[in-house]
């Protein structure tokens, strides 16, 4: 088997990326250092290599921060929305131009392929910036009454699992609004969002506008808790989510939050099955399954069960786990160590609870975070691999009979984020989609994203919604 | 002042991507709002028209067909473009318009936003006007607009720019193709876009640009059984009329010139939506029989 998918080695070059040994805060459109003097590494999760040492933001930081978009929120909501438009456009272009080293980059600061941040996070943060630079002097027309206003300076903290598409999906919106922002990326992928900060210097942005505070948690607590953000806005684990609205509670405050997931993907018997397995696969695999709106749970149709299973093994055998800079690599590297022993423990309490653990034959390299695609069958709905968000490649099989069973197993979770359902009827698509309680429903396809579709969820999954014209919401007074 | 004599740029249509003189071989003298002699413009013919529209409708199907996104590329790149080559068009605008430089510069400048405008628009139309409908059973129901296909634009006589940027975006930017005819007074400007529109990634035969009398033109476009809209806002009462009048033929969608005083003013949506047409589609939902309600 494994002879018909060798491949040469066909890396992308890392050269087209200069990381410097250290960056620091990007505060008041100046590169400073953190009050504290404080600094952490971000490594590479597939080799272990220090890519840079980067500055940690600290409460003084954020106060600063938070004072210097404070200051700029005046100019930049008092712009006419045709000049703020043209300075996101600006923004998306560029962004179009320097996306291979982008791409580069961040898939050495995370671990995913290249294929995907090449062919997916790239040109989606570049259309995302595009889509609302449209939006930034058209807001009359969003159905939000006439001149809605900004809310003032927006605290933003995103995760690891797409740091620049998560930038993008949080800056767009704000600054077409009017509204500037203090943005914390995640502890293990600062980079590419202090390579934002450089795109923003070439856009010719005004400072302050734009504020990068790199950190751990208690950066993002702090900058969530300062008495001058008017709006929150949190992408990450269900957990931090509910903690960060005990902490706005009682303030004036908007929020909102996108969280954690369990998506069900639901294959009825009339499904074409070689296109549900590659739905299932991007459904799970995709981004090594670090995606809050996976398919990690898979409902299948009793009578095509065995049917589906052996094809989805045989095209999990074929997946190349290896190199993320490698343009033939499917799988990449697990983003941190944490992340990757957080796996490692759940998938040992699935066994423990009794279900089926089987992964394809799969050599991992040496150094760096690695987890082979697994897959769970003989998983009931008690089990803990068919509860918990286990935010790695890990996926559970469990069965239903009739469409009932498998919207009620399907709903059968606090998160609601999103759902796939694969049958040739249309009418079954559509009566599935009306009854299950997700953000998104995916129908005969999984992980599809584009910035003009609101995407959010229902439920313990978060609230609002980012993407489209509804995402405008979010950031205005209204 | 160097004594080196200028190379005249022969003023040609714009049809299909290329840029011919007309069919008939005929030009008309257009001169400075001081009568002094500019260029030879192509005088066009209806043949020349017939050639446009055979042409709009062979780029119809790829241009309507394009995302939404690639269409606001595009027209964002029309922008840029035009953005290089603003000196240009500052000079022709104000020898066409009798206009100071920095009057130009205003309308030249206020025309390359509203490309940005119009490119913005083309991925949001769908948001505004349409949407799913909330029918009183047990169907998906989902309104969206479409480009309603061939739109003959009768371009504004006095704003010969800025005035013809801002009819002709709007049509385009929803995925419509267009047949164009300029300024009849001061048709340079537009015979000149077209060279930015060529090397803008805008498909050829998408915009169409024709020089010449208006009514001689808009005639036959106005008749023709191949054109399926027509904005009349370079027409004077009398013509528009008789130009509606044909336009019943095939129910022409028409835009009746409205006054404008002011091009520089922000659009709405209204040159958007009279070219668009809304597609409702209807699907069973099924029943998924007595399942309960789920938290």
């Amino acid at each position: 088997m494994a002879s018909a998918f060798e491949y040469a080695p066909a890396p992308e070059s890392r050269a087209i990326v200069d990381i410097a040994p250290s960056y620091g805060l990007f505060i008041d459109g100046e590169f400073v250092e953190a009050a504290d003097g404080k600094v952490f590494k971000t490594v590479s999760p597939s080799t272990e290599e220090v890519l840079s040492e980067v500055a940690q933001a600290g409460t003084e930081d954020v106060d600063r921060a938070v004072r210097a978009a404070r200051k700029a929120f005046e100019k930049w909501s008092a712009l006419p929305g045709t000049e703020r438009a043209k300075y996101l456009f600006r923004i998306a272009r560029i962004i179009q131009e320097r996306s291979r080293e982008l791409a580069v980059l961040e898939t050495l600061d995370n671990g995913k392929p290249i294929k995907e941040t090449r062919d997916g996070d790239l040109p989606l943060v570049a259309a995302h910036f595009f889509y609302y630079a449209g939006w930034a002097d058209k807001l009359d027309h969003a159905g939000f009454g006439p001149s809605p206003k900004p809310l003032g300076v927006a605290g933003q903290v995103i995760p690891w699992n797409f740091p620049l598409l998560m930038l993008a999906w949080k800056i767009a919106p704000a600054l077409a609004t009017g509204n500037t922002v203090v943005l914390k990326p995640a502890e293990t992928t600062p980079l590419s969002a202090l390579f934002f900060a450089d795109v923003c210097r070439q856009a010719g942005l005004p400072k302050g506008v734009v504020n990068i505070l790199p950190g751990y948690g208690d950066t993002g607590a702090a900058l969530v808790a300062h008495p001058d953000v008017n709006k929150v806005a949190f992408t990450g684990s269900t957990a931090v989510g509910k903690e960060i609205a005990r902490t706005v509670a009682g303030s004036r405050k908007k929020l909102t939050l996108e969280l954690g997931g369990k998506g069900a993907n639901i294959v009825f018997d009339d499904a074409p099955i070689d296109q549900a397995v590659e739905g299932i696969v991007n459904g799970i695999f995709f981004n090594q399954g670090q995606v809050c709106c996976a398919g990690s749970r898979l409902l299948v149709q009793e009578s095509i069960e065995e049917e589906l299973l052996e094809s989805l093994k045989r095209r999990l055998s074929t997946l190349r786990l290896g190199d993320p800079l490698d343009k033939n690599t499917d799988i990449g590297a697990i983003n941190s160590e944490e992340q990757l022993s957080r796996i490692t423990r759940l998938v040992e309490q699935g066994e423990a609870e009794g279900a089926e653990r089987w992964s394809p034959a799969c050599e991992l390299p040496s150094s760096g975070y690695w987890f082979a695609p697994t897959l769970f069958t003989n998983v009931t709905q008690a089990h803990t691999v068919a509860r918990d968000e286990i935010f790695g490649p890990v996926l559970s099989v469990l069965t239903f009979r009739t469409p009932d069973e498998a919207v009620a197993k399907a709903n059968n979770t606090p998160y609601g984020l999103s759902a796939g359902v694969w049958t040739e009827k249309g009418s079954r698509i559509l009566a599935v989609a009306n009854k299950l309680r997700a953000g998104v429903v995916w129908s005969n396809t999984f992980n599809k994203f584009d910035p003009t579709s609101p995407f959010g969820g229902y439920k313990e999954s978060g609230f609002g919604r980012e993407g489209g014209r509804h995402g405008l919401e979010a950031y205005l007074d209204v | 002042m160097s004594d080196r004599l200028s190379v005249f740029k022969t003023y040609k249509l714009y049809v299909g991507g290329k840029f011919p003189r007309s069919e008939s071989g005929r030009v008309y003298e257009v001169s400075d709002s001081k009568g002094n002699w500019l260029a030879n413009a192509p005088l066009s013919s209806r043949k020349d028209a017939r050639d446009a529209v055979v042409a709009a409708r062979k780029a119809f199907g790829a241009w309507s067909g394009a995302t939404a996104y690639n269409r606001g590329q595009v027209l964002y790149r029309v922008a840029e473009m035009l953005e290089g080559r603003k000196a240009q068009f500052v000079h022709e605008l104000a020898d066409a318009e009798g206009l100071s430089k920095s009057r130009a510069a205003e309308q030249v400048e206020a025309a390359i936003d509203r490309w940005v405008w119009y490119a913005g628009w083309t991925d949001k139309i769908a948001q505004v006007v349409g949407g799913g409908n909330p029918v009183a059973g047990p169907y998906f129901n989902l309104s969206s607009p479409e480009p309603t296909g061939v739109v003959a634009v009768l371009a504004p006589q006095e704003s010969s720019f800025l005035g013809l940027v801002s009819v002709v975006a709007p049509v385009i930017a929803t995925g419509n193709t267009a047949v164009v005819v300029a300024s009849e007074k001061s048709p340079l400007p537009a015979l000149s876009l077209a060279e930015v529109l060529a090397t803008s990634d805008v498909p050829g035969g998408v915009v169409n640009v024709l020089s010449g009398r208006t009514a001689e033109i808009a005639t036959p476009l106005a008749a023709h059984q191949d054109v399926n809209a027509i904005d009349l806002a370079g027409a004077d009462e009398v013509l528009a009329k008789e130009l509606e009048i044909a336009a019943a033929d095939n129910l022409k969608r028409v835009l009746r010139p409205q006054p404008v005083d002011n091009w520089l003013a922000a659009p709405g949506t209204d040159r958007l939506t009279a070219f668009l047409e809304t597609k409702t589609v209807w699907h069973p939902t099924g029943s998924l029989g007595a399942s309960g309600s789920s938290y």
